[in-house]
């Protein structure tokens, strides 16, 4: 738990000994993007399945008996909720991989915070559209069922999480900090469940509307809310790949701003 | 705690080309240097030059991010925790409770590691806090006196490395005396001690060597075949 | 020295503070009372007050929570005392609990006011047989608000905009608590047709809230303070 090893993931191999070296490091090429040929292949996947989404979605799917065309929100509302605790998921057991492997490696502090990130933004959009969803079914945009509450308070919580990760300090800090949080988190969200579950067990009032967002699909609806989670999936896999590389990128230039540093503070005494 | 104690020939610290950050600032850009029990170092350099980075470093509190360094056997990259309970460090704070009295901190302090009544007392009494000032609230201490009480918390902790910044700061003449005698005691005691300091001919006087920390960095290890 | 007695050391500090500075007792404690004043305001009716009563104790509750967490962890910044304490290798759980069960003890002192204002104020009655639900269930919310606001506090002292910091924190992990004892004081005190034994659940859920954040905490505590 308490190792600060020198960071030997950043592809950052260069010696600190000689201010010469280290000024030429500054100006090595480092990769001008996050792009690599799986992500374009991953990338073009998700626009293809996109795309899919959008003609099965709003096209070929036939409107619902009950909800109407509002069933249509379905198709994005439902994979996005799905991802984004898929993401946080992920973020917990990127957390306890940095902690409990001996190497601690920041590839997963970076997988942690990166799925922390698109998880939040998973969900934010999973609640702006659940809400016109509910307008349209319900009548209101905001029903205070154990799910909705749930979900917003993983919200808050993560925003939550991502404000700590940008506390500031050295990345082993950051990663520390942040791996506990993820893991703090997982005790969190389950206790936060329990009880709004009870709660509105025990204070049943009526439901606008008799339906809680199960209803019955069959055949072309089905497959369009499959489209959907292929779709988001690989978006997901998508953003992940660029950002855990951006990230990378963005430790190694604070690094190589510490040689350049180091440099500059060596030189402060004329030595 | 007997666990900890350094087999009598090595010596107490040594850092090898430390660099430790502070955010993203690297305060200590190359220290290397070696120190022996029952040494009394000065560390004198300008402001900003990275004394009291280097003495939080000592003390286990921030993580070596180049370099090696051990103190009292304990490698500072991996073992910060086990270092700390052997070592004290006065910084620019005293690290007292403001609203408790002298008495209740140093009982506290001392407390942390199962100091008895008499210690404590003995560790008042060495600083010059035990008579009138025992049951005075901390905040309305002169900035001597909480300095003379933060030692004897760090007396009553039974520190082996004594790290003080500045301790001479907002001393009088007689506290000053006081203090130059209470470190030479402690020194003799086993107690290895560096101070950082501006005052010169004050701490130099009281130092068995001085090191120039100069824009994060000295340079002074022991001459090899040179022993104490 | 084991973690329990530094602990209990700590905590005992703690207390010793308080009852030299009284902060706590002047400034919280009417804080805590001008909260429950404007909510009367804000609701402007008695049967919406004697109905939500519960509810609003908790609400002052928590926000007497955020004042007294910060408050904890001054006076261990103020002149580097945290720093200081992990110099000198403090057992980080020792800090943790210790805190914690100081934190706990007002709030506790707290609560009763509170409760106490609750019936003056919301015209709320406590009958004889809904002590032990009341008392169970004050004791177990507070431990676990003690144990989410110590360990809170501790990861945001020392760094800039704490202030915010936590109550962004705190807020979301203690929504169960919230949840649970106001439920569980409305079966103590009969509000809207509440009856004693529905309070109990909330009473399981308050109690397993409050271990999971005691162990959790006093785990992750260390890590979190320790840069």
């Amino acid at each position: 738990m308490n190792g600060d090893h020198d960071d030997d993931d950043t592809g950052n191999t260069m010696t600190t000994t000689d201010p010469a070296q280290t000024a030429d490091t500054v100006s090595i090429t480092a990769p001008r993007s996050t792009g690599t040929s799986a992500t374009r292949v991953v990338g073009v996947a998700a626009i293809v399945a996109m795309a899919w989404l959008v003609a099965f979605g709003l096209g070929f799917s036939p409107a619902d008996r009950d909800q109407e065309e509002a069933v249509r929100i379905l198709y994005v509302h439902v994979p996005t909720i799905w991802l984004a605790y898929l993401a946080f998921v992920v973020t917990a057991i990127a957390s306890a991989l940095y902690l409990f492997t001996s190497k601690q490696s920041l590839g997963w502090d970076r997988a942690a915070g990166a799925s922390a990130e698109i998880g939040v933004v998973f969900v934010a959009v999973t609640l702006v559209v659940g809400a016109l969803w509910g307008r349209l079914t319900w009548g209101v945009f905001w029903q205070w069922d154990a799910r909705l509450t749930t979900t917003a308070l993983l919200f808050v919580t993560y925003v939550g999480y991502l404000a700590v990760r940008r506390l500031g300090g050295s990345h082993r800090q950051r990663a520390r900090r942040s791996a506990v949080l993820g893991l703090i988190a997982v005790l969190e969200i389950p206790l936060v469940h329990w009880s709004v579950r009870l709660w509105r067990s025990l204070h049943q009032e009526a439901t606008v509307l008799d339906t809680d967002g199960d209803i019955d699909m069959d055949g072309l609806m089905l497959f369009s809310l499959f489209v959907g989670v292929i779709a988001f999936t690989l978006l997901y896999a998508w953003l992940m790949m660029h950002r855990v590389r951006a990230m990378a990128m963005e430790d190694l230039v604070e690094d190589r701003g510490l040689d350049a540093a180091l440099a500059a503070r060596r030189a402060e005494g004329g030595a | 705690m007997s666990a900890a104690e350094p087999a009598s020939s090595s010596p107490v610290i040594v850092l090898d080309e430390v660099v430790a950050v502070l955010g993203r600032f690297p305060a200590l850009a190359g220290a290397s240097l070696t120190v022996d029990k029952g040494e009394i170092v000065l560390l004198q350099g300008p402001n900003g030059a990275g004394k009291t980075t280097l003495l939080r470093l000592c003390a286990g509190l921030l993580p070596v991010e180049r370099g090696v360094g051990t103190v009292l056997g304990f490698d500072l990259a991996t073992q910060r925790e086990s270092v700390r309970p052997h070592v004290g460090l006065l910084g620019h704070q005293n690290g007292l409770y403001l609203d408790l009295t002298v008495r209740d901190n140093v009982r506290f302090w001392g407390g942390t590691v199962g100091a008895t009544t008499a210690e404590i007392d003995a560790a008042m009494a060495r600083m010059g806090v035990a008579d009138r000032l025992a049951d005075v609230t901390t905040r309305t201490l002169s900035a001597g006196q909480r300095r003379r009480t933060s030692l004897a918390c760090l007396v009553a902790r039974r520190s082996q490395v004594w790290l003080l910044d500045e301790p001479h700061a907002g001393l009088d003449a007689s506290g000053r005396d006081e203090l130059d005698a209470t470190l030479r005691s402690a020194a003799a005691a086993g107690a290895t001690i560096l101070v950082a300091s501006h005052e010169l001919e004050r701490a130099g006087s009281l130092a068995s060597r001085t090191l120039d920390v100069v824009a994060g960095q000295v340079d002074a290890h022991r001459p090899p075949g040179a022993s104490r | 020295m084991s973690a329990w007695r530094v602990a209990w050391l700590i905590a005992r500090k703690d207390l010793r503070v308080e009852r030299r500075s009284r902060v706590v007792t002047n400034q919280v404690v009417p804080f805590a009372g001008v909260t429950m004043v404007i909510f009367a305001f804000a609701l402007d009716s008695d049967a919406v007050l004697q109905r939500v009563a519960p509810g609003l104790v908790w609400l002052a509750t928590m926000f007497s929570l955020l004042v007294l967490v910060q408050r904890s962890f001054a006076i261990e910044t103020d002149d580097g005392a945290l720093d200081a304490m992990r110099v000198a290798g403090v057992d980080a759980r020792a800090i943790f609990l210790g805190k914690a069960i100081a934190l706990a003890a007002e709030l506790v002192a707290l609560e009763l006011i509170l409760l106490f204002a609750a019936v003056i104020l919301y015209g709320q009655s406590i009958a004889a047989g809904s002590v032990v639900l009341l008392v169970t269930t004050l004791v177990a919310a507070t431990c676990g608000l003690a144990a989410v606001g110590t360990l809170y506090g501790g990861l945001a002292a020392g760094f800039r905009g704490r202030e915010t910091l936590l109550p962004l924190l705190t807020l979301p992990a203690v929504a169960p608590v919230l949840i649970g004892a106001t439920r569980a004081v409305e079966a103590a005190l009969g509000t809207a047709g509440a009856v004693v034994s529905d309070g109990w659940p909330w009473v399981g859920l308050l109690t397993v809230f409050a271990v999971a954040f005691g162990v959790g905490g006093s785990l992750a505590f260390g890590p979190l303070i320790d840069e």
